[in-house]
């Protein structure tokens, strides 16, 4: 078989099961493609002696017959994650030089699933971005492009290298990481399946905190059934997560009919922003129509708080990661500054923090700080969980009325280019955010699929929304989506 | 509320990070600009509304109060910046 790095995790599943091909060779496919795609600065820690370690194992348990759902897959895994014996620095400076002595549940459950990891992926430090330019080690590319444009693009954030290197078939699969949007924007930004289960699906316990009510672990895929997948591989309690869910995890492959007749599905007037580009209308009035033609009914709703999202978000996401981020002070791990004689603790942790630290990280960290201060706490952070109600409150009456899902645009518009955003004010990069970030404050799970091309040929995505607890019905109904719109294009290679 | 220089810097002493005296207005500003955008909040009408504290209605799992790990201090200093003497080691703190 040729180029063995271009397939899904299906498909080569499939493969290795039939013995047409073995994961040593799938790895190596993989490897090789990492190594020529230097300039796209996807994976940032290469692990090529775990990877064919792994993928031998992978091959003997397959030839004794014991062959798990991810047995043999190539994938990449997103630095937010703690790989044991392998650098995990969340893109940041502060943790130049980390390398944990422990796995991250995700991971560990991944491998246990039997899946091969290639290395670790380029993203926004800390998470904090919507457009990879804020990691320490430079901006991950899109393997996208404007037509015949060379101006590089980002791949989106904060999981920006999951989604290039997916895309750009580095490897089969990767994992990501969702805030406020960051499995589902560059998902969308890069033509890529990505899907953020329910809030509790997937442990937090060893990926890096950014805001601990909001974050989720999430597969980032070929295809919608990649992701169903790898979800299920992903997913489960964990008692060294006290928000993890106990409950069973249903088997979200088998759940894939592709029949959603009689599901209901509603579009949020308050989605219709102005100056929406008429082309991200066109796609989501495209995508109603798909999904009517498959036999859902699709009904106006709304959702009054969701203008409010946003902003809610900005005081939330910032209180948690101050404090989650204060463990960063050059005593236990990572970057220590160097101090001048004299210097005492404070100005150890005063200087590292400002050594360590990127300036949106800062940023965030110090906004954060200010709505926890005494006199501004009720003001701006209590203020915010309670609009946070609300939002929740709006998603429970849909869901209530007997709404199935939601669909809306997954971005406000296609992939940008880097630097673009650059002079403009941090609250300009903040909307990127717009139609994914109400998801997380409402610990729902949502999954971006690509659904079409703009005028210049870059990828756009659809935003489906699930219910609590729903994702193999979700799933579904995106695999009706993604089958309707039969979105097949690819990045033409130029890196 | 706007913040102005001298908040900017009380905060950035706060969050005990290093901001140089230079770069104080353009900090200011960008608070500024983000709280702006955060006082749209102040619109909504949250009387009689709770603040969410739990994501998903779930009473937490509670456990034999034990200790269940530990017994590696090397691997918990394996990544200290200093450490001595199976401590994490830190500037003078007290005089």
């Amino acid at each position: 078989m040729s180029e063995l790095n271009k397939l899904g995790l299906a498909e080569a599943r499939d493969a290795l099961r039939r013995g047409e091909t073995t994961s040593l060779e799938l790895t190596e496919a993989c490897l090789g493609a990492i190594q020529d795609a230097g300039a796209l600065n996807a994976f940032v820690h290469h692990t090529p002696e775990i990877a064919i370690e792994r993928a031998r194992a992978a091959d003997a348990r397959i030839g004794a017959g014991d062959a798990p759902a991810m047995c043999g897959l190539p994938i990449g895994i997103k630095d937010l994650f703690c790989t044991r014996g392998v650098p995990s620095q969340a893109a940041s400076r502060i943790l130049e030089g980390f390398v944990p002595e422990y796995e991250s549940t995700v991971s560990q459950q991944l491998a246990d699933a039997g899946a091969v990891m290639l290395g670790k992926l380029n993203m926004d430090e800390f998470a904090m971005g919507s457009s990879n330019e804020t990691s320490t080690y430079g901006n991950a590319i899109n393997p996208w492009r404007r037509g015949n444009d060379d101006a590089a693009l980002t791949p989106g954030g904060s999981s920006g290298g999951s989604a290039a290197a997916v895309a750009a078939d580095l490897c089969l699969a990767a994992t990501g990481t969702d805030t406020g949007g960051s499995i589902r924007q560059p998902a969308a930004f890069t033509g890529i399946t990505g899907i953020k289960p329910t809030y509790g699906r997937c442990s937090r316990w060893g990926i890096i905190a950014f805001a601990s009510s909001l974050d989720q672990a999430g597969p980032m895929t070929k295809s919608v059934r990649d992701a169903a997948i790898m979800l299920g591989a992903m997913c489960g309690h964990d008692a060294k997560d006290s928000t993890s869910a106990d409950l069973p995890v249903p088997d979200f492959e088998a759940l894939l009919s592709g029949d959603i007749r009689g599901r209901r599905i509603g579009i949020p007037r308050e989605y219709r922003m102005d100056g929406m580009p008429a082309r991200i209308e066109r796609l989501w009035t495209d995508g109603a129509d798909m999904l009517r033609d498959a036999g859902a009914e699709i009904v106006d709703i709304s959702l009054p708080h969701t203008k409010y999202a946003l902003p809610a978000y900005y005081v939330i996401a910032p209180a948690e990661a101050s404090s989650n981020l204060a463990r960063y002070d050059g005593v236990r791990y990572g970057h220590r500054a160097a101090l001048a004689r004299g210097d005492g603790i404070t100005e150890m942790y005063e200087k590292t923090r400002a050594e360590g630290f990127g300036h949106e990280v800062q940023r965030r960290v110090m906004i954060g700080t200010y709505v926890l201060s005494a006199g501004f706490y009720d003001a701006y952070y209590n203020r915010a969980r309670k609009v946070r109600t609300l939002i929740r409150r709006d998603f429970e009456n849909v869901f209530a009325s007997g709404i199935d899902a939601i669909l809306t645009p997954a971005t406000p518009s296609a992939a940008f280019g880097l630097g673009e955003m650059t002079d403009a004010d941090p609250v300009r990069m903040y909307l990127n955010d717009v139609f994914t970030v109400t998801v997380n404050l409402a610990g729902l799970p949502g999954i971006s699929v690509p659904a079409g091309v703009d005028e210049q040929g870059l990828p756009l995505g659809l935003q489906l929304i699930g219910r609590p607890w729903e994702e193999g019905d979700l799933l579904n109904t995106a695999y009706a989506l993604e089958t309707a719109a039969g979105f097949v294009a690819k990045p033409g290679k130029w890196w | 509320m706007s913040i102005d220089q001298d908040s900017a810097a009380k905060v950035a002493k706060l969050a005990r990070i290093r901001v140089e005296e230079d770069a104080l207005p353009a900090l200011a500003s960008e608070f500024n600009t983000i709280l702006g955008f955060i006082e749209q909040l102040n619109e909504v009408d949250v009387a009689d509304v709770e603040p969410m504290t739990s994501v998903t209605p779930m009473r937490l799992k509670r456990r034999p109060d034990i200790v269940t790990d530990g017994g590696r201090p090397d691997k918990i200093l394996s990544n200290a910046p200093d450490a001595r003497e199976g401590f994490f080691a830190v500037p003078k703190v007290v005089e």
